[in-house]
């Protein structure tokens, strides 16, 4: 399984769960240091990404639960709110890009999901 | 007296009729209610309704679909309507009318739209019990009741109007007769060869037809109608006889103010549709104009409209003698008549097609050199009338081989017709609201319209007899097309396809023969016939479709990610990120016992409970971590997944029915229930809703349903394509008086054809509303199976019903997809940031403002 990180400045890895607990194109929600943190694999394979699991938009902390996809190759959640669509890479609202949500570093190691915190 | 505005002189109508009714439409439409104090008589005790098509009202129909005035028309526009009060008298010297309930109010301008009244035969015994005429609401209503009683009924006359009637009589269970003076049905449209093959078409649906036939006299017993005895000797007994022997115009008023009457009758009109007298006006039936009463609407509708423009601007219009052309639908079979039908020009020619084995009969009359269309019957089938009357109108040349204009196009070809984008701008469309070709493009050029519903919306056009539908969306698609508007319906950028395909594609490879397996999972279809990753618009309509065509369980591991939040938790998203629960209830039929356990449940959880409109209870406030927890509860006491969460059947409501109401006619209730239970699970484009009432009044409120059902004395009547919501709309008839069998093999086919056909998130109102052929496609699709699918559409829906398994019930026993039903996959607390706040005894969310007050939890 080859692991895609976004970890080049981060620290204080804590390990939150399997890969294999997220079934593939789905997310879930971490509690990491009193933050709810939405992981979301992309595919089949270990390609993760995290951003806030807080929806600006509805002020529901439901992100992890939305449907994963991509724009024009640009990977993509949508909020089960209301269906606002966020880039996974930049945290960015596609609909309103005065709007983004925070991002996190995270990667696999050993098949376990480590989230970090950005210095 | 009503007060009427001074500087405004006062115009009177005297009827409101059709073409009544339409001169005051097109008077507000002109902004004449700027100059002139409008003012109506109405004699009888409803305004203005659809008398063309009033069989109807017994078809299921009611007066408000039958009506044709909006809503607050009359008010809105200050228009002094005087309902249920006859006009009885006009003095022309002092320029008033006076009415029935005495009151005498004067005019400038007097317009008549008295209409006809029913012409009875001096035959002998005319007037004994049971004998009707065929006009009103007030007529249908008498012939119902006495009908009752009745096993047998009888119409003197095989006219457009007595074959309408005996529809009407039909629809109320009668043995339906027809007795006709001349040799054949419908003399004035129909000739010789085309009425014996519409005398066959309605003697096949058990009509029992009797030309030639002269009524001598009418016989009772006890005063009530038994028999009638004809001029040849024979008889036949009937309980009811309805006279449409014809029409008479009503100038009763006219001739006691000595205006200019006919000989046979009518009221005299001018070019300008003005009487002898030039302040006053006819229109309609009662109008003679050249010696001719046009006895159809659509020229009463024209008539209304030169009056309304020579009343605004005298000599702007006028009104030369109108097409009796006509096109209609009797007992089930299409009739049209138009132009020289009857080729009675000098050396016209006549080609004639007639196939006994279809049904159909068609005849054009041409010139003597074959060069213009003159006129023609269509019987069987009138779906080329517009076409050809469009033909007719501009003089087009025909074509060599004048076959080709009657059959469908040879193998590969076009057909030989006019294209309507090849039609001039003059061209009349839609006859009934005069809406032409250039009025039409204009719309949708300048208003950007790109569907038909809109179309009809702006122009009017096609919201008549709907006739000229078929040309309104030829003509929408070329415009589209020639404004070079692509109208993309590409589900996403993710796949090049529309709904419709999509789910041919994934139903087509259940029994493809070539070597690719069956498409069974998103990234499959993806991977043949996608591009990406796929996202939240084509993921829940590809599950969606899955799930229509394999009912696998939507949370096994491959349609999971597919679902949205409802689907992926099996329950109702709220604004706070918790879920509502919905169990089944089905019919809306539930025990104490029942009762109390959701009672049990939702005090233990704290869940907020509600009743919905769809007769069950919304427990509100679970917490994703407990929805298992309170299905394992449900489940235990019998409780199943009510699909609330889903694009699926959600409810079929029902009231009690004759088990326990006094009206009911049918048991509504076990009806609903077995229904309920037939479809439920039964993923769709959108969600479907549904109700059983037991009776005629309705109290389920099924015609506002996706199907409804309403209880007869003799079955079921299958209504479909209401909608309530955002825009309300009455579901249609789309048969009547079913056994219950034959019932729910109409649901099956109708469900399963809007399933496969319809857009992605599209309600049966939307798609109904786009189908092109609308109520008359879908009954040929569901009912006689027009497209040759409906022994597919019933498999379908019976490998659903099979395969249906309650999604809750399988979710608690399987220990993976329990997994994700938890808010953290790392910590077993919950959402700290769900607040409740107590309202009148119950937990809701916190507003934003309370949340400021009370938070506890953390803000990123």
């Amino acid at each position: 399984m080859q692991a895609i990180t976004h970890q080049s400045t981060a620290t204080d890895w804590i390990t939150v769960c399997a890969v294999n607990d997220i079934l593939p194109n789905t997310g879930v929600c971490a509690w990491v240091n009193h933050q709810q943190v939405a992981i979301f694999r992309v595919g089949h394979e270990a390609t993760l990404y995290a951003i806030a699991n807080y929806d600006p938009f509805s002020n529901a902390y439901v992100l992890s639960r939305g449907i994963v996809g991509d724009r024009g190759g640009i990977p993509k959640v949508a909020s089960p709110i209301y269906k606002q669509t966020f880039n996974l890479a930049t945290g960015e609202c596609f609909d309103n890009p005065e709007i983004s949500v925070p991002t996190f570093p995270v990667r696999v190691v050993d098949g376990q999901v480590q989230v970090g915190r950005f210095e | 007296m009503a007060k009427q505005h001074l500087a405004k002189k006062n115009l009177i109508v005297i009827g409101n009729g059709m073409v009544g009714h339409k001169f005051l439409e097109r008077m507000i439409a002109k902004g004449a209610a700027q100059n002139w104090n409008l003012i109506a008589f109405c004699e009888e005790p409803r305004v203005a309704y659809d008398r063309v098509n009033l069989s109807g009202f017994f078809d299921g129909k009611t007066e408000a679909d039958l009506t044709l005035v909006e809503p607050g028309f009359y008010q809105n526009h200050q228009i002094q309507m005087h309902i249920g009060e006859r006009a009885t008298k006009i003095d022309r010297d002092r320029k008033c009318v006076s009415s029935a309930h005495g009151s005498t109010i004067p005019y400038d301008k007097l317009v008549f739209a008295t209409g006809s009244y029913p012409f009875v035969p001096p035959i002998q015994g005319k007037d004994a019990d049971g004998t009707f005429v065929y006009r009103t609401i007030a007529d249908l209503e008498a012939i119902a009741a006495y009908a009752k009683h009745c096993r047998v009924g009888v119409v003197i006359g095989g006219g457009l109007l007595g074959l309408e009637c005996a529809n009407a009589l039909k629809n109320l269970g009668l043995e339906t007769h027809v007795v006709e003076f001349m040799s054949r049905l419908m003399p004035v449209q129909v000739d010789e060869a085309g009425g014996q093959l519409l005398k066959r078409e309605i003697e096949a649906i058990g009509v029992r037809v009797h030309t030639q036939k002269s009524t001598t006299e009418i016989v009772n017993e006890n005063g009530r109608v038994y028999k009638m005895v004809f001029a040849d000797g024979t008889e036949l007994h009937t309980d009811l006889i309805v006279f449409s022997a014809g029409i008479r115009p009503r100038d009763d008023l006219a001739r006691e103010c000595d205006l200019q009457v006919g000989e046979r009758g009518g009221i005299v009109i001018n070019q300008a549709c003005q009487t002898s007298d030039p302040n006053i006006f006819a229109i309609g039936e009662c109008a003679l104009y050249d010696n001719q009463i046009y006895g159809l609407v659509s020229p009463g509708y024209l008539m209304a409209g030169v009056a309304a423009d020579n009343l605004c601007s005298p000599g702007s219009s006028s009104f030369a003698g109108a097409d009796m052309s006509t096109k209609l639908k009797l007992l089930g079979v299409d009739v049209a008549s138009f132009g020289d039908a009857f080729a009675k020009t000098t050396g016209s020619r006549e080609l004639v097609i007639s196939d006994a084995i279809q049904g159909t009969y068609k005849k054009l009359v041409v010139d003597a050199t074959a060069t213009t269309l003159l006129g023609g019957i269509l019987v069987g089938d009138a779906s080329i009338y517009g076409s050809l009357m469009q033909l007719m109108q501009t003089k087009t040349t025909l074509p060599p081989h004048l076959e080709d204009l009657l059959l469908p196009p040879r193998s590969g070809g076009e057909t030989a017709l006019m294209r309507v984008e090849n039609f001039p701008d003059t061209a009349q469309i839609c006859s009934c609201n005069n809406v032409s070709k250039g009025d039409l493009c204009a719309a949708i050029r300048d208003q950007q319209l790109t569907d038909i519903a809109s179309v009809k919306q702006c122009t009017t056009a096609g919201t008549g007899c709907g006739g000229c539908v078929p040309l309104v969306t030829d003509l929408l698609k070329a415009e589209l097309k020639q404004a070079g508007i692509e109208v993309n319906n590409h589900l996403c950028e993710h796949f090049a396809y529309s709904r419709q395909e999509l789910y041919h594609l994934v139903r087509s490879s259940v029994s493809s023969t070539d070597a690719a397996p069956p498409i069974q999972t998103f990234d499959y279809l993806l991977h043949r016939h996608g591009r990406g990753a796929g996202c939240e618009i084509c993921k829940p309509a590809i599950a969606s479709i899955l799930a229509s065509v394999w009912n696998d369980l939507i949370l096994n591991p491959s349609h999971a990610g597919l679902q949205d939040t409802n689907d992926a938790f099996l329950a109702n998203i709220q604004r706070d990120g918790t879920y509502s629960i919905v169990p089944r209830v089905p019919g809306g039929e539930i025990t104490p016992d029942q009762l109390i356990v959701l009672g049990e449940v939702a005090k233990e959880f704290n869940l907020y409970s509600k009743i919905t409109g769809g007769q069950r209870i919304d427990l509100f406030g679970a917490r994703v971590d407990q929805l298992p927890q309170i299905w394992r509860r449900l489940i235990e006491a019998g409780f199943e997944s009510g699909h609330a969460y889903g694009k699926a059947l959600r409810t079929v409501k029902s009231c009690v029915g004759s088990t326990w109401c006094r009206f009911g006619v049918q048991d509504s209730t076990s009806l609903a229930i077995a229904l309920e239970l037939r479809y439920r699970g039964l993923r769709a484009p959108h969600k479907l809703k549904s109700a059983v009432s037991g009776c005629t009044r309705e109290c389920a409120e099924a015609q506002s349903k996706d199907f409804g059902i309403i209880a007869t004395e003799k079955g079921w009547n299958l209504y479909v394509c209401g909608n309530g919501g955002m825009k309300p709309q009455h579901a249609q008839l789309l048969a009547a008086d079913l056994d219950t069998e034959t019932l729910i093999r109409y649901i099956d086919r109708f469900l399963m054809f809007y399933i496969r056909t319809a857009n992605r998130l599209e309600r049966t109102a939307t798609w109904f509303n786009k189908l092109e052929g609308g109520m008359d496609y879908l009954q040929r699709v569901v009912i006689h199976d027009a497209l040759g699918i409906c022994a597919d559409l019933e498999a379908e829906m019976a490998h659903q019903v099979a395969t249906y398994e309650c999604e809750w019930k399988d979710a608690i026993d399987d220990p993976a997809k329990l997994k994700r039903f938890r808010h953290f996959v790392n910590a077993d607390h919950p959402d700290p940031n769900v607040i409740r706040v107590e309202e009148r005894g119950q937990l809701r969310p916190a507003y934003e403002h309370e949340r400021q007050l009370l938070t506890i939890g953390t803000q990123p």
